[in-house]
């Protein structure tokens, strides 16, 4: 207790965006994430594999306070943003900070632009004339534009599931976060538009840090600078995405990703 | 060789009896109508929906006083029913939890069950008693007919609109209240007008509550004080009088009632199915 502010500082100045220590969760009785401590490095790719139920979701989740929403929940122990206890801070506030792209494509049943439009609008960021900007801007990021820009007015829904996913990433985007979670984003997707996803995700990591759950181990290997293996709510490895798949030190995690379970 | 003839009559004798009951139950609506019309479409002119009734044993007149006396009431009945059960169809929607919103649907759905006539005495006893018959007080009626439905349907149609979207809206920091406003009931909108539209047009025919309260008028009703014609209303007094003529003015104002609470159902349909349409 008495190193947090020092521990804090010590964060910040290592390129630390995102520092949990010992974090525990619970749904009800069950205990879900048990002691949860890693560090999440500035602008670099994150990611949380391991086998369904692990809890790596959760713990994604717990990183917005996502869960919040499921009565009954409940998470202990602290998560640094920076310097800030995400589990103190105002929750709106901080889901402004850390946006969140989730498993099937979830456009609002509005128009392309308004999609993009509602985060900006919600927090009441920029003037009405600069929206068009703004929006083009996060169309760009999420490599979206060129498909879109002349049918802005058209319903979200004209477009295909890969087009949507990357709509809600341009929509997580027009907010600025500074650290986007994205949860088995492709996992309705076909390899193609996969490989999009993929490819944006260098091109963002620039302006935001990025922490992806993914069931595809080749994912992770090829767009994660860093790899956390989670078994039955527990960090079992994390290390950089090189040594969890040349020379894991856990046995698990080497059975894991060598295809022996999961 | 004789079990299968067996089966095969037993198979015949249900699909003919199903098939005809079927056709009986499709074919009374389009019955209805078409007797309505055989009756009443003699009566059906451009002065019934513009010319008030006529005394007993002149020929002619309308009922324009009660098409827009049943307009008035209806509006009234909407700008009370459809407000308090919208707003507190949100709140068991979004906000009540467990048990409480177990209550919450049981009581209404009790007070949907409370026969008509029963409301239309209680509105009675508390407001006409002591105001006289009343154009509002018919509106007040309806309007209490209609709190249960609105909620419920408000409900169900909240309901249905997946959690994903709204995870999406709280994900970029929107309160659970801006949640609601900018997203879930924007999204469940189409369901929620087309639910107000069956409402309208269920509590439309509705006559018991209305011969308490808005009571019936011969002449134009100013204003909401007085009591006004409305067409349920009408058809009964007219259906029980002892006049041809107004026996035919009476099939004709049903044949009206029935093409509009038809027409209400039909747009409303068609508002869902559009938007299913869309949503693919």
């Amino acid at each position: 207790m008495t190193g947090a502010p020092a521990e804090a500082a010590k964060a910040a100045d290592s390129g630390l965006k995102l520092r949990s220590t010992n974090l525990n969760f619970y749904y009800g009785s069950f205990h879900a994430l048990h002691g949860i401590s890693l560090d999440v490095h500035n602008n670099k790719v994150t990611a949380f594999i391991g086998p369904s139920g692990c809890g790596k979701s959760t713990f994604l989740r717990t990183l917005n306070r996502m869960n919040e929403t499921i009565k009954g929940s409940r998470a202990e122990g602290e998560i640094l943003l920076d310097n800030e206890n995400i589990l103190e801070m105002e929750v709106s506030h901080l889901r402004r900070r850390v946006g969140m792209v989730f498993q099937r494509p979830n456009p609002f049943p509005k128009s392309i632009f308004d999609n993009i439009a509602y985060g900006p609008r919600i927090n009441s960021m920029g003037r009405r004339g600069d929206m068009a900007e703004r929006v083009e801007r996060s169309l760009r990021r999420a490599a979206l534009w060129e498909e879109v820009k002349d049918k802005l007015h058209k319903s979200a829904f004209d477009l295909s599931g890969g087009q949507q996913q990357r709509l809600c990433i341009a929509r997580a985007l027009a907010v600025d976060p500074e650290v986007l979670l994205l949860d088995e984003p492709c996992s309705a997707l076909d390899p193609i538009a996969t490989a999009k996803i993929e490819e944006l995700l260098f091109q963002i990591k620039d302006a935001c840090t990025i922490v992806i759950v993914t069931h595809n181990m080749q994912q992770a290997a090829r767009v994660a600078d860093y790899t956390g293996f989670f078994l039955m709510g527990k960090l079992m490895e994390f290390d950089t995405t090189e040594v969890m798949f040349k020379t894991p030190k856990v046995k698990a995690t080497e059975d894991y990703i060598t295809g022996r379970f999961g | 060789m004789k079990l299968s003839f067996r089966r095969k009559a037993t198979n015949g004798i249900m699909l003919t009896l199903t098939g005809v009951c079927t056709v009986l139950a499709v074919g009374m609506l389009f019955f209805i109508l078409g007797y309505m019309f055989v009756e009443g479409g003699f009566s059906l002119s451009w002065d019934f929906f513009t010319k008030l009734p006529v005394p007993v044993g002149e020929m002619g007149g309308g009922m324009a006083n009660a098409l827009l006396g049943s307009a008035k009431v209806l509006l009234l009945a909407t700008c009370i029913g459809v407000p308090i059960g919208f707003l507190a169809g949100v709140y068991l929607a979004e906000y009540a939890g467990g048990a409480y919103a177990s209550v919450i649907r049981f009581v209404t759905d009790l007070l949907n069950g409370v026969p008509s006539i029963v409301i239309g005495i209680f509105v009675y006893t508390l407001i006409v008693a002591r105001a006289g018959f009343s154009t509002y007080s018919g509106g007040i009626a309806l309007g209490i007919m209609m709190i249960p439905i609105a909620l419920r349907s408000t409900e169900e149609f909240l309901k249905s609109v997946p959690t994903s979207l709204r995870e999406g809206a709280m994900a970029l920091g929107a309160t659970k209240s801006r949640t609601i406003a900018t997203v879930v009931v924007p999204a469940a909108m189409r369901g929620l007008i087309s639910g107000m539209m069956l409402n309208l047009a269920r509590v439309a025919g509705e006559t018991a509550p209305l011969l308490f309260t808005a009571f019936g008028n011969q002449f134009w009703s100013p204003g909401w004080k007085q009591p006004t014609a409305t067409l349920p209303v009408m058809i009964y007094n007219y259906a029980v009088a002892p006049y041809p003529d107004w026996h035919r003015q009476a099939w004709a104002a049903g044949f009206v009632l029935l093409t509009l609470v038809l027409l209400i159902n039909i747009t409303a349909r068609s508002i869902v199915a559009r938007g299913l349409h869309k949503a693919r």
